[in-house]
């Protein structure tokens, strides 16, 4: 900031008055101000912390509670991870995802089992988490095709799939869970690496979030494609005339709300060992909680990973504190819907400035 | 405190000024004293003192970024201020909230639009004092509010159906939607920021006059303007800000051009526009009978490599769609455009871009800028490949590549990480030129460059056109400005009702003759 502020016109006269207006910034209040308010949410995940750390004398915070937490949080954590593109760079929200994510439970699951009879038992996992991220991707495009080529109102077409998405996952599996998938398939869900070498175990879900949180971080951040994202949100008419393919970049958000539902049903499908039509129910509500909490703004072009991963945070939090302490489901709901409501409070007053 | 003296050495009570017989001590309607409002990085008001004397017409001039709309903005309540008071007819009000201005009858038409797009015009005028019909219920009543608007349309010498949705209009249309707004609630203090922007000569005309009836029906009208002439025209008194500060308060009577363009800048400026040296290069673009339903009819004209071709002509005689037809923004019916002798794809402006043409838009808030971004990211967002590795933006080449338009073109930002939302209306303006420069085209196509941009800043950013033509870029310039057409233009284009009325050399044409072609009398003669 420092340096920016000595951008300076080429005359003398400007020169002089901006140097005065530089040094008038009120340097530390208002940096810690905006600091605070920036991470308020994280103060605010870090308040819940310390309660629930005293409330439950002291369990909430042993290392394996906090995996048990991160784990919990890794299938919402990841569809809101695809959530975020979708609100940031179309303003609007993904309503299918909980259907994808039971589509492609029931579907992977069947292609496990039907390739398995033919391959050896890995590459038969392999090329079914393949075909199933391709299935979530071929979901997100067609929900972004229908919106970028025919102008169907993104709630509309993503609605249509929400319900379309369900009804193929129980035609695929006449109505009953897919059983019996191979015992190795369960790794992805309930496996665990470093276990005994440093102490604590790390559960394979959670490595999944975090690696494909931060690649999406730093495509959002640190590439053409998140700028053009952003943008797009922004203000789609201006980031077209830039010569921004903005109908690329819907697509784009669409197809990686697709691909993160389908991964999520993956760990989700090899927790429970099977291909469950009824899963997934209502986390496409969670994902949007997830994403609103961390301060996405559901008018597009704004919103960071970092927030969406602090968001299923401060939810996985409350649902493993409240529960620990135990606090009944009902009353766990009331709290998280007014966490939502306060956290989009919050951010309206970090708008103010 | 310098910048007081000149100010209280004209106490507005002690001077019985030449404002006409009709107002020989006229009484403060308004008082606005010490006002200072500070944002992150920057004091945009600093004790300001504003006097308006009821039935005055006062401008408000300065520098973009000089806090003219902050100023206005905190009279209309639509920003707080964080020190100093507010009189109104002596007595002191706290303005909170913009209802309250309004119910005190201060009426604020902004520099960027508030209106609502998908709502027709008459109920964008009445909006918030829908009429309502007698009885129970409190149904709107629509004949009397479509009455209502009509009434001020036709006053207004506003042509169109008050059912119109606003998104339909234009620019310029808006705007008078705008002034009709404020007008129909019949205030006694009107503010107009940078009303003329959009205007052209003959609705700026009709502006004027309609000014002067509501000045005799005793409404009191602050007039900010980057537009020198006009405040020569109509204002009794002026005030410059300078820096958030005020510069000087005169009567208009008292003080000239190069005075107030002194106070404004606080330095001479020479108000040449920058001639070609360099002879003209071989044609770059060549348009060929461009048509599109209803708008264009059979466009064709060339531009050379160095040169700078003006279009002008009324608003809607089809000036910007023909820059977004070349551009591939809009669809066109039939015609052509080729660039060095290669046939254009005019699918979009991804195309046209990448081809080498761009269009620098003259609405910035819908069409040029993503304001929640970064001045930083909005310079590179036509051309981010060119600080790209890969698929990954470098930010340090950003940052650099932001940096030096700041600098070049002056813009006034606490730094580039400053979102454009934030900035003066001017400032933004110049963040859109940046953009279009740094594309590194063949073409330019400027549409209203200069719109909202202060009198020093237009200079520089002629002088860069300029350059720019000497580097052999061809440019279009198209403005509603005659003496900046005249003046920059190497060949004039006046267009009316989507034909091309008249081909003109530079230096032969005076702007009477430019009027006639562009109202549809170019034959008589
Ligand atoms: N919301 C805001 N946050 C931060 N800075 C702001 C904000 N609004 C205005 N400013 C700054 O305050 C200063 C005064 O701005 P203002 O809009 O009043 O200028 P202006 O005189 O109207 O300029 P112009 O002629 O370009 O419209 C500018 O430096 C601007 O960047
Ligand atoms: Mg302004």
């Amino acid at each position: 900031m420092n340096t920016d502020t000595k951008t300076i016109g080429p005359t003398q006269a400007r020169e002089t008055t901006q140097a005065a207006q530089a040094a008038q910034i009120p340097s530390m209040p208002g940096a810690s101000r905006a600091l605070l308010q920036e991470y308020s949410i994280v103060l605010i995940f870090l308040g819940v912390c310390v309660l629930f750390a005293v409330w439950t004398g002291g369990l909430f915070l042993r290392p394996d509670n906090i995996m048990n937490v991160l784990r919990q949080i890794s299938i919402n954590a990841v569809i809101a991870t695809g959530m975020t593109f979708v609100i940031i760079t179309t303003g609007n929200i993904d309503l299918s995802v909980g259907s994808v994510v039971a589509l492609v439970a029931v579907s992977s699951a069947r292609i496990l089992k039907a390739l398995a009879l033919h391959m050896p038992i890995w590459p038969a996992i392999a090329a079914s988490c393949a075909l199933a991220l391709v299935v979530g991707g071929a979901v997100g495009a067609w929900n972004g095709f229908f919106v970028t080529r025919f102008k169907v109102p993104p709630f509309i077409s993503t609605l249509s799939m929400w319900a379309a998405a369900r009804g193929v996952a129980f035609i695929l599996c006449d109505g009953r869970p897919i059983w019996n998938l191979p015992i190795q398939f369960d790794t992805i869900g309930r496996g665990y690496v470093l276990e005994g070498v440093f102490g604590p175990w790390i559960p394979i879900p959670v490595i999944i979030m975090a690696v494909f949180m931060i690649v999406a971080h730093v495509i959002l951040t640190r590439t053409r494609t998140g700028r053009y994202a952003y943008a797009t949100g922004g203000n789609m008419e201006a980031a077209r005339l830039s010569g921004i393919n903005v109908r690329k970049a819907r697509m784009i958000a669409y197809i990686a709300s697709g691909v993160s539902a389908a991964l999520a049903s993956l760990v989700l499908t090899s927790r429970l060992a099977s291909g469950q039509p009824n899963s997934g129910e209502m986390y496409e509500l969670y994902a949007i909680a997830a994403c609103v909490v961390g301060g996405t703004s559901l008018s597009g072009g704004k919103g960071t990973i970092l927030g969406t991963f602090i968001g299923a945070l401060l939810i996985g939090t409350l649902n493993n504190g409240l529960n620990l302490a135990g606090v009944e489901s009902y009353t766990q709901n009331v709290i998280l819907g007014l966490v939502i409501l306060g956290a989009v409070i919050l951010d309206q007053f970090r708008k103010r400035d | 405190m310098p910048h007081r003296i000149a100010y209280t050495a004209l106490a507005p009570r002690l001077l019985p000024v030449a404002l006409g017989e009709e107002y020989p001590l006229p009484e403060n309607i308004l008082e606005m004293r010490r006002i200072t409002k500070r944002y992150p990085g920057v004091t945009a008001l600093d004790e300001v003192d504003f006097y308006l004397r009821s039935g005055e017409i006062h401008a408000l001039v300065g520098e973009n970024g000089a806090g003219k709309s902050t100023l206005i903005k905190i009279l209309a309540g639509a920003e707080s201020k964080d020190a100093g008071e507010v009189k109104l007819d002596g007595r002191v009000v706290e303005i909170m909230q913009p209802r309250q201005a309004k119910d005190l009858g201060i009426s604020v038409i902004y520099q960027d639009f508030g209106l609502v797009p998908h709502l027709s015009i008459s109920e964008n005028i009445m909006l918030g004092r829908e009429p309502i019909r007698p009885g129970p219920g409190g149904f709107i009543d629509w004949p009397a509010l479509h009455g209502v608007a009509a009434q001020v349309m036709t006053e207004l010498g506003l042509n169109l159906s008050p059912r119109t949705p606003v998104s339909r209009l234009s620019v310029a249309q808006k705007q008078m939607v705008e002034i009709a707004k404020a007008v129909s609630t019949r205030a006694r203090i009107i503010v107009m920021d940078e009303p003329s922007a959009t205007l052209t000569l003959h609705e700026l005309d009709r502006l004027f006059d309609l000014i002067r009836a509501l000045v005799r029906q005793g409404v009191s009208v602050v007039y900010i303007s980057h537009r020198l002439e006009e405040v020569f025209t109509i204002a009794d008194r002026v005030t410059v800000l300078r820096d958030g500060k005020v510069a000087a308060v005169k009567p208009i009577c008292q003080t000239s051009r190069e005075d107030l363009i002194r106070s404004m800048v606080g330095r001479e400026m020479a108000g040449d526009y920058p001639k070609r040296v360099d002879s003209l290069g071989e044609t770059i673009l060549a348009v060929e009978n461009i048509s599109r339903a209803g708008v264009l009819h059979g466009i064709s004209f060339t531009l050379r490599k160095g040169e700078i071709l003006g279009i002008t002509g009324l608003v809607g005689a089809g000036r910007t769609e023909l820059a977004r037809a070349i551009f591939g923004a809009d669809r066109v019916d039939s015609g052509w455009v080729m660039l060095e002798g290669r046939k254009l794809s005019l699918s979009s402006p991804k195309n046209a871009i990448a081809q080498g043409i761009s269009l620098a838009t003259e609405d910035r808030k819908e069409q040029g800028l993503v304001l929640g971004m970064t001045v930083r990211e909005n310079t590179t967002l036509a051309n981010l490949q060119a600080v790209s590795r890969g698929a990954f933006v470098d930010r340090a080449r950003e940052s650099g590549a932001a940096l030096d338009f700041v600098r070049k073109l002056a813009i006034k930002t606490p730094g580039i990480e400053q979102k454009v939302r934030n900035l003066s209306g001017g400032n933004q303006q110049k963040v859109v030129l940046a953009k279009w420069l740094f594309a590194n085209s063949k073409v330019v196509i400027f549409d209203e460059p200069t719109r909202g941009i202060d009198v020093g800043a237009k200079q520089e950013i002629y002088q860069l056109m300029r350059r720019l033509a000497s580097d052999g870029i061809g440019i279009i310039m198209i403005s509603s400005e005659l003496p900046e057409v005249m003046g920059m233009s190497d060949r004039i284009l006046v267009l009316h009702e989507g034909r091309i009325a008249a081909e003109i050399p530079a230096g032969q044409v005076d702007g009477e003759t430019i009027m006639r072609y562009a109202t549809g009398g170019g034959q008589a003669s």
